[in-house]
């Protein structure tokens, strides 16, 4: 599913420029539920970024489902992410001024879906995270981990292939970091391809592939307790 | 279905942000009201002023005959001289005059009488010529012509407040006869014009009134002048002076005999103050614009940084960069236009207010007349605006649309 190359990156400022990824090679085969880890400024979330389509690599090799992932033009970029990926961010990134349900029809706008199926999906996509009484609310009216909730079924709804989080559980209080987590592992089991970012080890533990990253490259691997079906 | 989709998703995106879509909106709209207005406003006063004073010819003399000042070949001052046709024949042929009249008053006391009612409106006699120069508007038949001159017929045009006191509203006055002086004269036209106070007279041919009194005497005499610039009225004055100091043995110098009043003086006040009012109407007008397109562009720019975290979750989300584009300048095109649609229809419905209100009472101001506004100006300056907003909204919408995500999300 993914397949990446001495993948590197580094970023330009005014005054210096500094290597945040020095080579990293990395395969994640379809339905695997990969979490990365590592100490803060090690390169976890330009790495998931980079896999995200969201940023650029400055060289190395990137295959996704087996299509390679370099000089895309932004629109090229935009379908895949579109198509292949699905986001959950730390801090949710929901459109506050639209509603929960319009919230995760949204992909589905950018696929000129029209509208009334849009929005029956999007309801049920609401139901399956448990929130189908909520579609109405605004952001603003629910809690942190219902909004979560709501990233999700909108990283859900275009039936992506790879789904990306990027510490997903960190605004949220354990018991509420465990229920995201059991969505998870249920999106798992239908085969969609997880990578996640986390600080937390028990949170870690609960995916079948640990990579620890240090100083911009791969430390270590290990496996979790959920063994792969 | 995709565009429907596309414009619900434009509407609900500013019933959303309601401050940010009503300030936009308010300078889009105050921009083209305050336009509005101006031209309107300017638009009455300029009416008035070529009201008051083109409607009749532009370029007219008026002579009168005073006393003489200066003695002259044996003749004492002091003397009252006066004009006959043979004088207004000679001023006929001067160079530059377009056309001449006269006015003719008869001597004594009458009035204008129809069955048993009359009333002391002025009666003036004057040649057919005179149509154009007070260019009265005939509501039925027909003004003097040469052969109620030349055959000093007894007929009468007369003007609308005439009619109105002496005739009911279905009456037919043509073929009517007024009595003045006792003796009856046919009505051959009613007229109107733009100050109902301008009616309040009636016409008979000046040569049968001359008859009636006994005599060649004229008491004003009119040179149209025509196109004639201000120094050229200046000559044409000046000509007219000599011919007649020449046919009544008037001093050269004197130039208290000979009363003229030049219209060409009036009218170079008046286009000076036209050209400065046109000259303010732009200059105020284009700041109004310039204002709008500000105030339009400020907050354009405003609400792409403010939306720059949405524009990344969008792009995060699949959005292309030029949809992400299309969908700021969309919005804003759709703002501008409604707003400034509303500023116009605001602006016009004051305007068309206004008048009417002046046509319900009757209002004649001096200053103030027909407003109107000049649509194609005012779309153009909507279109400015409309265009000025779209291209405030692309530029930023070009720059956010092109940041990556993961920098558009942090802000
Ligand atoms: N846009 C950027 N411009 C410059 N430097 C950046 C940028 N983004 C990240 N960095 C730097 O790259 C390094 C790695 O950042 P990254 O966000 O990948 O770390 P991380 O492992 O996710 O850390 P954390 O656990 O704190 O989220 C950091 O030193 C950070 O300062
Ligand atoms: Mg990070």
């Amino acid at each position: 599913m993914i397949s990446l190359q001495n993948i590197r990156k580094s970023y330009h400022t005014d005054y210096n420029s500094l290597e945040v990824l020095k080579g990293i090679d990395l395969t994640i085969n379809q339905g695997e539920f990969v979490s990365i880890m590592g100490s803060s400024g090690s390169g976890k979330s330009t790495l998931l970024n980079i896999l995200g389509l969201l940023d650029e690599f400055d060289s190395g090799e990137y295959l996704l489902n087996d299509a390679a992932m370099d000089n895309l033009s932004q629109k090229q970029a935009a379908m895949y992410r579109n198509q292949l990926l699905g986001f959950v961010f730390q801090s949710f990134n929901l459109l506050n001024f639209k509603t929960a349900m319009e919230n995760v029809a949204l992909p589905l706008y950018y696929q000129k879906v029209d509208r009334k199926k849009r929005q029956a999906l999007a309801l049920d996509y609401l139901d399956r995270v448990g929130l189908k009484e909520w579609a109405h609310h605004l952001p603003t009216q629910l809690s942190g981990g219902q909004q979560q909730r709501v990233a999700i079924a909108r990283s859900l709804i275009t039936s992506p292939k790879v789904i990306l989080a990027d510490e997903p559980t960190g605004a949220l209080d354990s018991k509420t970091s465990h229920d995201v987590m059991e969505i998870f592992k249920e999106v798992n089991r239908e085969g969609i391809t997880m990578i996640i970012v986390t600080h937390e080890e028990d949170i870690a533990k609960m995916t079948n592939r640990i990579i620890y990253l240090k100083d911009g490259l791969i430390e270590k691997e290990e496996t979790g307790t959920i063994s792969q079906t | 279905m995709i565009d429907l989709d596309k414009w619900q998703e434009i509407f609900s995106s500013l019933s959303r942000h309601k401050l940010r879509t009503i300030l936009t909106a308010l300078s889009v709209w105050w921009g083209i009201f305050m336009l509005v207005i101006l031209l309107g406003f300017g638009k009455g006063l300029q009416n008035s002023a070529t009201r008051n004073f083109s409607n009749d010819a532009e370029n007219v003399l008026y002579i009168w005959a005073d006393q003489t000042s200066v003695p002259y070949k044996g003749l004492p001052a002091g003397r009252f001289i006066g004009y006959t046709s043979p004088d207004l024949e000679a001023i006929k042929g001067l160079e530059g005059t377009k056309r001449t009249s006269a006015r003719f008053n008869m001597s004594g006391n009458y009035f204008i009488a129809y069955k048993n009612k009359s009333l002391a409106y002025r009666v003036q006699c004057v040649p057919p010529e005179h149509y154009y120069i007070e260019n009265p508007i005939l509501t039925s038949g027909r003004f003097l012509n040469q052969t109620d001159m030349d055959l000093r017929r007894k007929v009468v045009v007369m003007g609308e407040a005439v009619r109105e006191e002496l005739f009911k509203e279905d009456e037919d006055p043509l073929g009517e006869y007024l009595e003045i002086k006792g003796i009856k004269f046919q009505i051959v036209g009613v007229f109107t014009e733009g100050k109902k106070r301008e009616t309040e007279r009636v016409y008979l041919p000046l040569s049968t009134a001359q008859r009636i009194d006994g005599t060649e005497d004229v008491h004003t005499m009119i040179v149209d002048m025509g196109k004639a610039n201000y120094e050229e009225a200046m000559v044409i004055e000046e000509s007219v002076r000599q011919e007649l100091s020449t046919r009544l043995k008037i001093a050269p110098n004197d130039r208290q005999a000979i009363g003229i009043h030049n219209d060409a003086e009036n009218f170079k006040e008046i286009s000076l103050v036209m050209t400065f009012l046109n000259i303010f109407i732009w200059f105020v007008g284009i700041g109004s614009i310039i204002a709008g397109v500000i105030g339009v562009s400020n907050i354009m720019l405003i609400i792409v940084k403010e939306r720059t975290k949405e524009i990344g979750v969008r792009k995060a989300l699949g959005a292309t960069p030029n949809s992400i584009i299309s969908m700021i300048v969309q919005e804003s095109v759709f703002l501008t236009s409604i707003a400034g649609y509303l500023g116009l229809a605001c602006g016009m419905g004051v305007i068309f207010a206004i008048q009417k209100v002046m046509e319900i009472n009757e209002a004649e101001l001096e200053f103030f007349h027909n407003p109107e506004v000049d649509i194609k100006l005012v779309l153009v300056a909507l279109l400015i605006l409309i265009i000025s907003g779209a291209v405030a909204g692309l530029i930023p919408a070009i720059q956010a649309a092109r940041i990556n995500p993961v920098t558009a999300m942090k802000s």
